[in-house]
């Protein structure tokens, strides 16, 4: 997935973590000259501009990126409440807005929604976590470079879990989400197939996925621990 | 379903699959497979591969034999104790009826409905079997009644270097680990080269898969270091037999339904109905969970195998064993069946143990007091006056057990029930007609 735009630079930092979580690549720049400098080849993805930051220099931004032949979306606005008054007649500017101080949640959900609505999906091809790498359109997953062999509910776990890195999800949600059915085991059927992925994953790799206790599990690092 | 079926066409692509196994299992419990190429698996996996029953024990129909092959896309798994050249992979297949209907003499079958009934009730049924088998050094042409030479002397957790077989064992877990089969625990068991490997449990459809799997995977290994290995209920006089003691518990939701914390044993009245159920039924279940002549030279005393009907937290001479539940571990409450062995059919001895135990439920079966003592060593006299029955002493008992079961007819459903009593009837009569050696050996010269 090419990064994001973020205006301004340097990024405020709970923004940066936030995106850095959920796992969207950012560059920030200063000003829009910066921004065409620092553009990747294949161009940004979006944009986020913090209209609470500087006012002018946010809104010259979201001109000169709408007025380009091809216009830069989704471009997402993050405006201070008392700024509401100030988007009449720029609707055209913006593709969604987040009123200041945002929510992470809020944030990663608009964010979602637009990458959806624009056609671009959140979702690269690929999920690369540390050592593993899952390849979506092929439905193959690698660990180190060497292949897994996995049936498809694990597959499809391991899916889940690993484009949710750091999230616990308890045993009721994935079952919902990745079976989506009532199955045999019930939400036993959790456990043996993070234990089945455990066995797959080996002994070095098991810890990738961690048991949460009485609650579920989360796949990779904490999103609170630093 | 059609993802799941389009993850399975894509691995075989990515992966470079030659051939696909279609794996199912016969009446008996013997692996059958036919492989077909990737270019077929497409089409078997929407319609189906017809093939002919007739040639498979337990399938064989008066008016129709062709029945179909139903990949399970859910099991498709890369065989990778094959070892090199082009991958190959299997999937677990369903046997159904040309019109798509369950085939009434497929075991996987079976368990289905004895798992949908357990559903019915609210439950979900999961288990744990150890498997024990022995290794021996390979045999040149077919077995002739010499015994098996065992590949070391060792005994229960012994630690040697040079032990081929506990390299052949640890070979086979990490293979096992690979395919997704975790595996809680393996180790040299008491008798000479016979050894354990403990299942995690789950679902007691995929842990059936699974024992096929592990059985086959344990053979393979064996057979690629030019070793036998055999899961033959009892290979050698005067040592224990390979049993498959397999632990069960009952799932409501999240909640494992046989944990009570305010009773003694910490066993709930679901868990109590449910042993009442399996022990009233014991015998009859007897023919399913011990299938073959042999089955009985392991279910005698003295052997850490059980012979009498009855039920103990902590003594393994007990039918039904109920381990003690730790602290905080709700979850691990089960309760363990000793009598199965390790080449009783998977598919059918956890749908005839399930199905015993719902009725215990259903009816609410009072469960005997704990058997105190070792049943071994009470006298038939004490026995009778606790009430406590023994399980079949043969085939042929346990035959007859079974033929007057109504559960088992149930739980079978006509075709399996007639079709087994009918093969087991006639494995019995070849053995009587055999002269065995014991009797050359006794009464050749003296008589």
């Amino acid at each position: 997935m090419e990064p994001l735009l973020l205006f301004p630079e340097p990024a405020p930092p709970p923004l940066a973590q936030a995106l850095d979580l959920s796992g969207y690549p950012w560059k920030a720049a200063v000003s829009i000259e910066a921004a065409d400098r620092i553009e990747p080849d294949d161009g940004w993805s979006g944009a986020i501009v913090c209209a609470d930051i500087d006012p002018d220099g946010a809104f010259a931004l979201c001109r000169s990126l709408r007025k380009r032949d091809l216009p830069l979306e989704p471009l997402l606005l993050l405006v201070a409440g008392s700024q509401l008054g100030e988007l009449e007649l720029r609707e055209d500017l913006f593709d969604d807005f987040c009123v200041t101080p945002w929510q992470g949640q809020e944030l990663e959900a608009r964010l979602a929604h637009l990458f959806w609505r624009t056609g671009r999906g959140t979702r690269p091809d690929l999920v690369e976590y540390g050592p593993l790498v899952l390849n979506l359109e092929t439905y193959q997953a690698a660990l180190s470079g060497r292949p897994l062999d996995l049936t498809y509910m694990e597959y499809e776990l391991l899916k889940f879990l690993a484009t949710h890195p750091g999230k616990v999800f308890t045993r009721e949600v994935l079952l919902s989400r990745v079976w989506g059915y009532e199955y045999y085991g019930g939400a036993r059927t959790v456990d043996v197939h993070i234990r089945r992925l455990r066995a797959k994953l080996g002994e070095e790799h098991a810890n990738l996925i961690s048991t949460v206790r009485s609650v579920g599990y989360r796949f990779g690092q904490s999103r609170w621990s630093g | 379903m059609e993802r799941q079926q389009d993850y399975v066409l894509r691995t075989v692509e990515e992966r470079g699959v030659r051939f696909v196994q279609m794996w199912f299992t016969d009446v008996l419990g013997t692996p059958k497979s036919f492989q077909i190429t990737p270019a077929e698996l497409e089409n078997a996996m929407q319609e189906g591969m017809t093939f002919d029953g007739s040639t498979i024990d337990g399938f064989s129909r008066v008016q129709e034999s062709d029945v179909l092959a139903m990949p399970d896309a859910k099991t498709f798994q890369l065989l990778p104790y094959l070892g090199g050249g082009p991958p190959v992979a299997r999937v677990v297949c369903d046997v159904v009826n040309l019109d798509g209907s369950p085939f009434e003499g497929d075991p996987r079958q079976v368990l289905r409905r004895a798992l949908e009934r357990a559903r019915e009730l609210g439950f979900s049924f999961f288990v744990a079997p150890e498997l024990e088998y022995f290794y021996f050094a390979q045999m040149s042409g077919e077995p002739d009644g010499v015994a098996p030479i065992p590949l070391d002397r060792g005994s229960y957790f012994d630690l040697t270097t040079n032990d081929v077989a506990s390299e052949l064992r640890r070979q086979t877990v990490l293979t096992l680990e690979d395919m997704g089969i975790p595996v809680e625990y393996s180790q040299h068991e008491d008798a000479p080269s016979q050894h354990e490997i403990d299942l995690r449990y789950t679902d007691a459809l995929t842990m059936a898969d699974t024992v096929m799997t592990v059985r086959m995977v344990v053979k393979e290994i064996a057979a690629q270091h030019q070793v036998m290995a055999t899961f033959m209920p009892k290979p050698l006089f005067g040592v224990q037999g390979s049993g498959m003691h397999t632990h069960m518990s009952l799932f409501d939701g999240d909640n494992n339904a046989f944990y009570d914390d305010s009773d003694e044993y910490n066993l709930s009245p679901v868990a109590r109905h449910f042993i009442a159920g399996v022990l009233t039924h014991a015998t009859e279940l007897t023919a399913v969970t011990n299938q073959w002549v042999n089955s009985y030279k392991r279910l005698i005393v003295g052997y850490e195998a059980p012979v009498y009907i009855s039920w103990a937290r902590n003594n393994r001479s007990a039918l039904v064993r109920v381990p003690p539940t730790k602290r905080g571990k709700r979850d691990s409450t089960r309760i363990e069946y000793r009598a199965p062995d390790s080449a009783a059919n998977p598919y059918l001895t956890f749908a005839a143990v399930l199905s015993a135990g719902l009725l215990g439920i259903e009816k609410a079966y009072e469960l005997p007091a704990e058997a105190a003592a070792n049943l071994y060593e009470l006298s038939p006299a004490q026995r009778l006056a606790e009430g406590i029955h023994a399980l079949p002493g043969s085939l042929s008992e346990a035959v007859d057990a079974m033929e007057r079961s109504e559960l088992m007819a149930e739980v079978l459903g006509e075709h399996v029930f007639e079709w087994f009593v009918r093969n087991k009837r006639a494995e019995w009569a070849d053995y009587k007609a055999e002269v065995t050696a014991f009797e050359l050996r006794r009464y050749l010269t003296s008589l």
